[in-house]
């Protein structure tokens, strides 16, 4: 830097031409971003301003009235909310934690140094993650199709009575599960094999001569490093389960019995079915209070990790 | 030589049973990664009745055209594919613009409002868009913008996650270029055009392609904006086909395989770029 500012002003090197010259920066520094700052405040911060009065009134016959936490107590008692925190909250315990197992898993099998055909094999794993979303729930459709679909009749054939996938609330809830991991294993396989793979070669090397087989090396050196990229992913996938909208939208609608229903489903029937923009609003943030507090818990987590 | 060819021999019994175990359960979750998309390729040439007919069809019939006739009657799907992507190449060109410009700004200029603006950028990547979604469509009712193509286009132009993958590949920007660029008189605008954004074209790329893909995935937003069939984007032609009594699966099949091979194609073409931008935040924290 020293060198530039000298050539810059060669004759007066005091403090005042060096405010000048930031002066006259500004107005460059907002042609680059002026126009995100303006769509941003436009599209961002007024909608998100206006969804947050919006939880505190109430329509009636056209009118808004101030209705102060009423929105907010509806939700307390309104079985339809309670059930889509429950189901929410499956998810998290369920989904989540077999889903990064499963990524774990093969982030390592693919970070074997022998395997040929690496970038083959974590293409066709990332692939469902880039299906387009009508796509996916129209296939999934198809394969859960409960009288003639491929997975009932590939049940049939090893002797197994056809399954309800998407007309029975369990069963419904386990169709959800297996397509978010169908769709997202991968990707976070992707993302841990990348963490993998920043780990330096001389460590395995090092575990290899002190004896340590590949099971405990992984287990015992080269996992415990992958500790932040685990974190990583798991925030990410709670931050998403948390968002959940598209999987089980497209493929349930969240029935049957809102045994598939998530928060911002509900956020859009309530919106945009029953066009109650209260109570919508209200829902709207409560999930963002969640991922609030799940992003606070994240960096508590993140400070440990680098203290340590 | 002969070592080298010998290598492989020495590896023990053992261990290579262990890599042909790693093999085949790989082999096996990639089975299961790719059938849907088997599936979908092979339902695209068969009727409805056939497809749901036991046993199921495992080789391509001879419907494809006959289906993609019909998805033409039903929703002009020729129309509707056309109308897809010119809303995703003017969404990307002005979002990947707007968001590397903004990325610049950060990264290289100090300002008053720079907190505020990171703070906004990270906020939006916390916040749902759903929280969104009823004053959003309040605001585009009232200015009369409902079934317009800007109403579908101008709401997500400015892209967090392109703004922060974007500013991280300015960071790294020799300061000591841009000031002599400036010193042989070139504009601010002209240096970030013909000096900076060259140089950052691997991220670019990434979000180039990243915003490309979200737009073409898009639904929610543009099943709210739009109402005319005519404007119609793929997916949300699609989901009207869903909801029908007697549902097309036939001619649903084909129409998502189409709406899914650009993006396969798109993402096998620039695997490498677009795995680096996923990783932008990734690993480095």
């Amino acid at each position: 830097m020293a060198v530039p500012t000298t050539c810059d002003r060669p004759v007066a090197p005091t403090r005042a031409p060096a405010r000048a010259r930031r002066r006259r920066l500004r107005p460059t520094a907002w042609i680059f971003t002026g126009p995100a700052a303006a769509l941003f405040a436009l599209f961002f911060a007024y909608p998100l301003g206006a969804s947050l009065l919006q939880s505190f009134t109430t329509e009636d016959a056209g009118a808004t009235h101030w209705a102060g936490l009423d929105q907010y107590r509806r939700l307390i008692d309104d079985p339809a909310f309670l059930e889509s925190l429950v189901n929410t909250g499956i998810i998290l315990v369920v989904q989540v934690p077999v889903m990064i197992g499963l990524a774990l898993v093969l982030a390592v099998l693919l970070n074997q140094s022998w395997l040929r055909f690496r970038g083959t094999w974590r293409a066709v794993y990332f692939l469902p993650a880039v299906t387009t979303l009508v796509a996916y729930a129209v296939v999934f459709q198809v394969l859960l199709k409960t009288d003639g679909g491929l997975v009932n009749q590939s049940l049939g054939a090893v002797g197994i009575g056809q399954v309800d996938w998407l007309n029975s609330p369990a069963w419904a809830r386990v169709s959800l599960i297996a397509s978010l991991t169908w769709r997202w294993t991968g990707y976070n396989a992707v993302i841990l094999l990348a963490g993998l793979q920043s780990i330096g070669k001389e460590q395995y090397e090092a575990a290899a001569i002190d004896g340590s087989g590949t099971v405990s090396t992984y287990a015992r050196v080269i996992l415990p490093q992958l500790r932040p990229v685990v974190l990583f992913c798991v925030i990410t996938s709670t931050i998403g389960t948390l968002q959940l909208f598209d999987e089980n939208y497209v493929l349930t609608r969240g029935g049957p019995d809102d045994a598939t229903l998530t928060p911002v489903v509900y956020l859009y029937k309530v919106g945009f079915q029953q066009l109650d923009f209260g109570y919508a609003a209200a829902i709207a943030w409560v999930v963002v209070a969640l991922i609030a507090a799940v992003s606070a818990l994240q960096y508590v987590a993140f400070g440990r990790e680098r203290r340590r | 030589m002969t070592a080298l060819q010998q290598a492989p021999v020495r590896i023990h019994p053992a261990r290579r049973a262990g890599r042909y175990l790693v093999r085949l359960l790989l082999a096996a979750g990639a089975v299961v990664s790719l059938v849907p998309f088997l599936w979908m390729a092979i339902a695209a040439t068969h009727s409805t009745s056939e497809l749901f007919h036991s046993p199921p069809p495992f080789l391509p019939g001879g419907r494809l055209l006959d289906n993609l006739a019909r998805l033409q009657d039903t929703i002009g799907f020729g129309r509707v594919l056309l109308n897809s992507v010119g809303i995703a190449v003017v969404h990307t060109a002005l979002s990947s613009l707007i968001s590397a410009m903004c990325g610049y700004g950060l990264a290289k200029y100090r300002f008053r409002g720079r907190g505020l603006l990171l703070g906004a950028v990270l906020a939006t990547m916390m916040i749902p868009f759903q929280v969104l979604l009823v004053p959003l469509f309040q605001m585009m009712a009232s200015v009369g913008w409902i079934d317009s193509y800007q109403a579908v286009i101008l709401p997500f132009l400015a892209n967090s996650f392109g703004i922060l993958l974007m500013r991280q590949g300015f960071v790294d920007f020799p300061d000591e270029l841009l000031e002599s660029a400036r010193i042989d008189g070139s504009g601010e605008l002209r240096t970030f055009y013909r000096v900076v954004l060259p140089c950052v074209r691997p991220q670019l790329g990434a979000l180039v392609i990243f915003t490309f893909m979200a737009q073409w995935n898009s639904f929610i937003w543009p099943l709210l904006m739009l109402n005319s069939e005519e404007k119609y984007t793929v997916p949300v032609a699609l989901n009207t086909l869903t909801g029908l009594t007697r549902v097309d699966y036939s001619g649903l099949m084909l129409g998502s395989l189409l709406a899914t091979l650009p993006l396969m194609l798109l993402f096998l073409l620039f695997q490498r770029q677009f795995v680096a931008g996923l990783l932008g935040g990734a690993v480095k924290g």
